[in-house]
C-alpha cells in the first residue's frame, strides 16, 4: 500500500520515507471534428515537494503555539533601524542585517484593522479556503508593512479593527494557521481548530 | 519612508543608437490543440521577415543573439523550452538567453535585446516572447498563476492571483474612486472599449460589441472587478527586430518598414504587496511636489505612497523613460500607447503611474475621450488613443509574448500600416476569423512616437517601451 511521502532532516540531511510521486498513463486527445485524428496526450502527475522555510521557520512553528512572530532590524548603523517588519523578513531590506526575531501577537491584538479587502468568489485548484475568501490586508501600529491574510468571520470593511485567531488544534504549519477576526468575536464563533 | 541615492536614479544611456525595424506575431486564443509552440513561434518570425520583403532565410543571416521571454515553464511543462524554440527556428549555434519577469516578460525581453545592440556586443537582435497556457484547464492555470505570488505567504491563500491584486484594487475603487458609480461605469467604459476595438484586430481572441450595462452585469470575480474587467488567458507568440544603424538601414531598404528609434527601461517593485514601504512620490517632468501636497486631504487614504493604489514600478519605469528620451508631458509628446490592462482598475492606475493624469484623476483619461481612437464626445481624434489592439482585455495576455504584442501594434501605427496589416482579408481568413462589416480602420494618422508599458502582476516589474520616428526626436542625443 502507498504512504504519502514523508520527510525528516538528520545530521543535516533530508530522510524521506514513503511515496514522491504516483504512476499513472495518459490519454490520447483526439479531434473530434477530424475522424478522432490524434492531436495530443494528458500528461498526469502527482508529486511532492521538499520545502524549507529556512529562517522562517519560527514564523510558522509559533503560529501552532497562538504566536504572531515579526521581525526588527537593530543594527545601530541602518538608516531604517527599529524599523517591524510583518510580513516576516529574515534580513533588513536596507542594510542587510539579520534581524531580531519578536513577539509582536500582543501589539496585533491591540492595534491590527484592516487597511483593505477583498472578497473573492473564484480560487485555484488545490485551494482549501471556503468561498468566498474574503482577503484582508492587516496594518499594526508601529509597523511599516501591511499583513496578507483572511477574515474567518464576519464582512470585511476598511478600518475594521481585527483580532488574530490560530490553528492550534491540527495545524498545517502554514499561513493557513492564521487568520483574523473582528475586534469582539467570541471563542464559538472561530472555525473548528483555531482558538485566540 | 525608503529614499533613492542619485546613482539609482540617474537616468538611463545608450552607447549608441538602437532600432526597431520589424515585428510579427501569431494569431492570438485562449487554446490551440493542433499546433506546437514552435509553429506559432515560427509564425511570428515569418511575419517580421515579410514585413520587411526578406525570406525568414535572409532575415535570420543577420541575426547574432536571441532572447526569449516565456514566463511559465510549468504551464508548458518543458524546462528550457527557449533552446527548444531557438533550435526550432535554426539559430543555433547562436548565443541565447531566457527572460522571465512575469506580465512584464515580453516588455524586459525587448529590454535585453536593446542593451545588447546599444552596448555593440551585437548589431541585430531577435527578441520573442510567447506562452502556452493550454495545457491545463482554468482552475489548474489559476493555481499556476498564483505560484508567482510568495508561495508561503500568499499562494495557500486561495491560489488566486486575481485576489492578490484585487485588493489593490478594492483601495483605488475606495480611496480615488470613491466607490461611485460613475466610477463603476468608466470601469465598464474600458472593457466596452478594447473588446470592441479587438474586433477591429485579426490577431484578437475576444472580440466582442458590448455595453457598459453587459460589463456590469458579467459575473463578480473579486468586487467590484467582474469578468468583462479582467485580462484574457492566451497562447501565442509574438516577435521583434532590434538593430544599430547599419543594420537597419540595410534590412530595411525594400520595404515600407522605416526603422525606428528604440528605448525601454525598467522598474521594479515588492513582490508581495505587503512588504511595499511608504515613500515620497518620484516625480515626473510634468508634476511638481505641491500638486500632492494635499493628496491625502482630497482622496482620505491616498496620503500613503505608494500604499495600495499606485504601481511604483511603473513610475520609476516612466520616470527613467521620460527623462532619457525628453517626454515632458507625454499626452502631448505621445501619439499612441499600449498599456497593460490586465484589469479595468489597474488600466486607471497606470494613466497615473505614466503621468497621462495626476494621481487621482485617471478616471478624466477615460471620460474626457482621450483615450479613444475617436473622441466619442467631439468626433475628433483622440488626444492620446490607448489600447486600439484591444489589449490585454480584448485581443490577449500570452504572458511573454505580450509586452512584444504591445510594440508591434503601436509600431505599426507609426510604419503607417495598420490598416494594410489589419485589414488584410487574407489574414481574417487564415485565422479563420470573420471580419467585422463595421471594420473600421484605426490607423492613428501621422503617428510619430509611441509607448508601451508591460508589467508584472502586482507591479513587481515594469518597463516602458519608447518608439519613436527618428527625424521626430524629441532629444536628439536620447
Amino acid at each position: 500500500m502507498s504512504m504519502t511521502g514523508q520527510v525528516h532532516v538528520k545530521k543535516g540531511q533530508y530522510k524521506i520515507k514513503g511515496d514522491f510521486h504516483h504512476l499513472e498513463f495518459g490519454q490520447p486527445i483526439r479531434l473530434a471534428d477530424d475522424n478522432w485524428r490524434l492531436a495530443g496526450i494528458t500528461n498526469p502527475r502527482q508529486l511532492t515537494h521538499i520545502h524549507s522555510y529556512g529562517g522562517e521557520a519560527i514564523f510558522f512553528e509559533n503560529l501552532s503555539k497562538g504566536k504572531l512572530m515579526a521581525t526588527r532590524c537593530d543594527n545601530k548603523k541602518c538608516e531604517t533601524k527599529g524599523s517591524i517588519y510583518q510580513p516576516f523578513r529574515i534580513h533588513c531590506p536596507d542594510c542587510l542585517g539579520k534581524n531580531t526575531v519578536i513577539d509582536m501577537t500582543d501589539i496585533a491584538k491591540k492595534t491590527a484593522k484592516i487597511h483593505t479587502f477583498m472578497v473573492c468568489e473564484r480560487s485555484g485548484a488545490f485551494n482549501l479556503l471556503d468561498k468566498p475568501i474574503k482577503f484582508i490586508n492587516i496594518e499594526f501600529d508601529g509597523v511599516c508593512t501591511i499583513l496578507f491574510s483572511y477574515l474567518a468571520v464576519g464582512e470585511p470593511k476598511m478600518g475594521m479593527r481585527v483580532v488574530p485567531i490560530f490553528q492550534k488544534l491540527d495545524p498545517t504549519y502554514t499561513i493557513l494557521d492564521m487568520a483574523w477576526v473582528p475586534k469582539g468575536t467570541k471563542e464559538n464563533q472561530l472555525p473548528k481548530g483555531f482558538s485566540f | 519612508m525608503i529614499k533613492f541615492s542619485d546613482k539609482q536614479l540617474k537616468i538611463p544611456k545608450l552607447m549608441r543608437p538602437v532600432y526597431l525595424v520589424t515585428a510579427g506575431q501569431s494569431k492570438f486564443d485562449r487554446a490551440f490543440p493542433d499546433k506546437r509552440t514552435e509553429e506559432l513561434c515560427v509564425d511570428a518570425l515569418v511575419q517580421a521577415a515579410e514585413l520587411l520583403n526578406l525570406s525568414p532565410a535572409e532575415l535570420k543571416s543577420y541575426i547574432h543573439t536571441c532572447y526569449y521571454g516565456h514566463f511559465a515553464d510549468h504551464f508548458g511543462d518543458q524546462l528550457l523550452g527557449e533552446s527548444v524554440i531557438h533550435d526550432r527556428l535554426g539559430l543555433d549555434p547562436l548565443g541565447n538567453c531566457g527572460v522571465k519577469t512575469g506580465g512584464a516578460t515580453g516588455g524586459s525581453t525587448l529590454w535585453e535585446g536593446v542593451k545588447a545592440v546599444a552596448s555593440g556586443y551585437s548589431d541585430c537582435v531577435l527578441a520573442m516572447g510567447w506562452e502556452r497556457m493550454d495545457e491545463v484547464p482554468t482552475d489548474e492555470g489559476n493555481f499556476y498563476i498564483s505560484c508567482a505570488a510568495d508561495k508561503d505567504w500568499e499562494s495557500p491563500l486561495g491560489h488566486i492571483y486575481a485576489g492578490y491584486y484585487a485588493v489593490m484594487a478594492q483601495k483605488y475603487w475606495k480611496v480615488f474612486g470613491k466607490e461611485e458609480d460613475s466610477f463603476r461605469r468608466t470601469l465598464a467604459e474600458i472593457a466596452v472599449k478594447h473588446h470592441g476595438y479587438a474586433r477591429m484586430n485579426p490577431y484578437a481572441q475576444s472580440p466582442m460589441k458590448i455595453t457598459v450595462e453587459e460589463v456590469l452585469n458579467s459575473p463578480v470575480v473579486a468586487y467590484p472587478l467582474r469578468a468583462l474587467d479582467c485580462c484574457l488567458m492566451s497562447v501565442g507568440a509574438a516577435c521583434a527586430i532590434i538593430c544599430d544603424e547599419a543594420t537597419a538601414i540595410k534590412l530595411t531598404k525594400n520595404s515600407p518598414n522605416k526603422p525606428l528609434r528604440i528605448w525601454v527601461t525598467a522598474g521594479s517593485h515588492t513582490l508581495r504587496p505587503a512588504d511595499r514601504r511608504d515613500m515620497a512620490i518620484p516625480l515626473l517632468p510634468n508634476e511638481t511636489a505641491k500638486q500632492y501636497k494635499d493628496l491625502g486631504k482630497k482622496f482620505p487614504g491616498g496620503e500613503r505612497y505608494p500604499g495600495f493604489t499606485g504601481f511604483l514600478a511603473a513610475r520609476m519605469a516612466a520616470y527613467y523613460a521620460y527623462n532619457q528620451v525628453g517626454i515632458k508631458d507625454p499626452t502631448e509628446d505621445l501619439d499612441v500607447v499600449e498599456l497593460h490592462d490586465a484589469f479595468t482598475i489597474s488600466d486607471v492606475q497606470t494613466y497615473e503611474d505614466i503621468g497621462i493624469r495626476p494621481y487621482g484623476y485617471g478616471r478624466d483619461y477615460v471620460e474626457s475621450g482621450d483615450c479613444y481612437h475617436t473622441n466619442p464626445k467631439t468626433g475628433k481624434p483622440g488626444k492620446l488613443p490607448s489600447n486600439l489592439s484591444g489589449g490585454l482585455i480584448g485581443c490577449m495576455h500570452s504572458v511573454g509574448a505580450t509586452g512584444i504584442m504591445q510594440v508591434f501594434e503601436i509600431a505599426t501605427h507609426i510604419w503607417n500600416r495598420w490598416a494594410e496589416i489589419h485589414g488584410d482579408n487574407k489574414l481574417w481568413k487564415k485565422f479563420d476569423r470573420q471580419k467585422p462589416s463595421d471594420w473600421t480602420d484605426l490607423q492613428v494618422k501621422g503617428a510619430k512616437r509611441a509607448l508601451a508599458i508591460s508589467h508584472a502582476g502586482v507591479g513587481s516589474h515594469v518597463t516602458a517601451t519608447i518608439l519613436m520616428d527618428p527625424d521626430k526626436l524629441i532629444k536628439k542625443d536620447a
